[in-house]
């Protein structure tokens, strides 16, 4: 079994993002970049199945510009197999990363692909839910755990009630939430070996798929930010403030 | 403009953010219908009819809608949006209209747009990204505008309304995912994201013994709804339907406790909103503090327990 996992490169999740002073967009320039916490946690998962022996060959794509091979030198350093680099230096939105990793999906012929529930960039949650609508595969999002067997698939999912579980058939697309797994650190050893991996490139354009942005993101700017209060010097001074001055009890 | 509100609901009551998605379909100034999809869901749709604002509710009753299935959910609106001519379809930003919306969309090839918190006109939106410390504006012309909303930046529709009923043909079932089973949280409490005050703890409560013991008096006496971080998850103090933040639930109460949490900034894209914070925590520099009302520095496990009798105190 075949898995394909996508991957974005955005902004680590340490840095705290500042507007750029035109509002046009985020300062990106000096600041650290890092593989999409969520799509670190399908690439774990793909190569613990394979690790498991149930799948075959871990194939890690990404979408995007050149230095896009980074993120997937992390992916391959983590234990993917080999990689893909849909290249393109135009903007993405979600939409055309869905068809994009159709097309692939297309060449590939993957039994599963397991992408991150959400970016922690643009935070918009849908590609993997796009990806199998454009497929006409089965969804199953923000995944707990997962089993494979044979040619179905059981996941966990956490909804907002609590916990819920389906059975999919095969091929599917799943998207990992935080509790999937804890991804490895790439050892030394593998980030070299990952060098030698196979990563190929595939200009966007020969893909054939429309990915002109449908949306237009114009006015960017910071939320009004909260203005600190005041520390209390005990619980009964807590109190007192609760009632009197911001009568919330 | 017919704008359209698929319903969450689990076939006897809505969902709270279908209240809130009904009200933010109001603001295209339409006519609103809601989709209410279940099998034996009767009493979810006379709801659904008396919401104000909502002009007709579309019922369709089938064994394969009783699960609430995205793969039969989508299809099922996106031939309602081809057929019928609605302009927009909402749904609110829950984890069902996450999973929904953004595959309705792509059925439809039009771009979704997600976690929307004001509309400006049709087409034009403000929706957070980057964990909430950038708010960005949105311009889609495209032919049906699909969305969901954050449920804390719009009012739930109030009763009072009286809508037309009309009954849809189903669709064929799919037969693509089965549900195997639900472990739902039960709790007497508010509900996270609709509850008036709001009690979280994180990592510093220590176990989830702890966490019982020592947030649980405090919620009693406060009538608030538990939540916490998500270091707290995943320690496993309590189950996952409690994460507030970022990549979790999206409150915003009245009054919002954190204790114990230090105030990541994924945490506090998830509580920021609330309209006073109090922070209890041991470190006088955790970054909780540059975002509270109140700040209270000491130990919780002393502070809490005062607090829940000073509270009984009239
Ligand atoms: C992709 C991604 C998504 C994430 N999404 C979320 C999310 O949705 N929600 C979320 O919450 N986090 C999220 N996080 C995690 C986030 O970055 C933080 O790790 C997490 O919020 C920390 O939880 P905490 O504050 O409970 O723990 P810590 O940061 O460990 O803080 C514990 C606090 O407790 C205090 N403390 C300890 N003992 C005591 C005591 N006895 N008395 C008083 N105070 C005490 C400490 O001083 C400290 O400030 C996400 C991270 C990533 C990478």
């Amino acid at each position: 079994m075949k898995i394909l996992v996508p991957v974005k490169r955005v902004v680590d999740y340490n840095v705290k993002v500042r507007v750029k002073s035109d509002h046009s967009g985020v300062e990106l320039s000096g600041v650290k970049m890092a593989i999409n916490p969520f799509d670190e946690i399908s690439v774990e998962e793909a190569v613990r199945l394979k690790e498991a022996g149930i799948a075959s060959e871990v194939i890690a794509v990404s979408c995007g510009a050149a230095v896009c091979q980074e993120t997937l030198r992390t992916a391959l350093a983590m234990g993917a197999d080999r990689a893909i680099l849909v290249e393109t230096s135009a903007e993405l939105q979600p939409l055309a990363v869905g068809k994009l990793l159709k097309a692939v999906a297309e060449r590939e012929q993957p039994q599963l692909v397991i992408c991150g529930k959400q970016a922690i960039d643009d935070d918009a949650n849908q590609t993997g839910q796009i990806l199998a609508a454009l497929m006409g595969w089965g969804q199953a999002t923000f995944a707990s755990k997962l089993l494979v067997d044979k040619g179905t698939i059981r996941v966990t999912r956490e909804v907002d009630g609590g916990l819920e579980t389906l059975e999919l058939p095969l091929p599917a697309v799943v998207t990992s939430d935080l509790r999937l797994n804890e991804p490895r650190y790439a050892t030394l050893p593998n980030i070299m070996k990952a060098k030698k991996k196979p990563l190929d490139v595939i200009p966007a354009a020969d893909l054939g798929v429309d990915i002109a942005p449908r949306l237009r993101h114009l006015q960017h700017a910071e939320p009004p930010a909260r203005k600190a209060g005041v520390k209390v010097a005990d619980v009964a001074e807590l109190i007192e403030k609760l009632r009197h001055d911001a009568k919330v009890i | 403009m017919k704008v359209l509100v698929i319903a969450e609901h689990d076939n006897h009551k809505l969902a709270a953010a279908t209240l809130n998605a009904i009200s933010a379909a109001q603001q295209f100034g339409g006519e609103v219908q809601v989709l209410v999809a279940g099998c034996d869901c009767a009493a979810a749709v006379s709801e659904a009819g008396a919401v104000q604002g909502v002009a007709q509710v579309l019922s369709a009753n089938a064994a394969h809608y009783r699960d609430q299935l995205v793969e039969n959910l989508a299809a099922l609106a996106a031939g309602l949006v081809r057929d019928e001519g609605f302009n927009a379809v909402l749904a609110g930003g829950s984890s069902f209209g996450k999973n929904l919306a953004p595959r309705l969309a792509a059925l439809l090839d039009v771009a979704p747009v997600s976690d929307v918190v004001s509309i400006a006109a049709p087409g034009r939106y403000v929706r957070p990204i980057y964990a909430g410390n950038v708010m960005v504006s949105v311009e889609s012309d495209e032919p049906m505008q699909v969305l969901t909303v954050r449920t804390t930046a719009f009012e739930a529709a109030a009763a009072g309304g009286n809508a037309t009923l009309r009954e849809l043909s189903p669709r064929e079932d799919l037969g693509v995912s089965r549900l195997v089973g639900r472990e739902l949280s039960k709790s007497e409490r508010p509900e996270l994201t609709a509850a008036r005050i709001v009690v979280s703890g994180g990592r510093g409560l220590s176990s989830g013994e702890k966490y019982r013991e020592v947030m649980e008096p405090l919620a009693d006496r406060l009538g608030a709804a538990l939540g916490a971080s998500r270091a707290a998850v995943d320690a496993g103090f309590v189950p996952n339907d409690y994460q507030v933040g970022q990549t979790g639930k999206i409150v915003a109460p009245d009054l919002y406790v954190a204790v114990g949490i230090s105030g990541a900034i994924q945490h506090l894209a998830g509580m920021k909103d609330s309209k006073v914070i109090v922070a209890i925590n041991k470190d006088p520099d955790a970054p909780i503090f540059q975002v509270s009302d109140y700040g209270l520095v000491g130990d919780l496990f002393e502070m809490v327990p005062e607090l829940v009798a000073g509270l009984a105190v009239q």
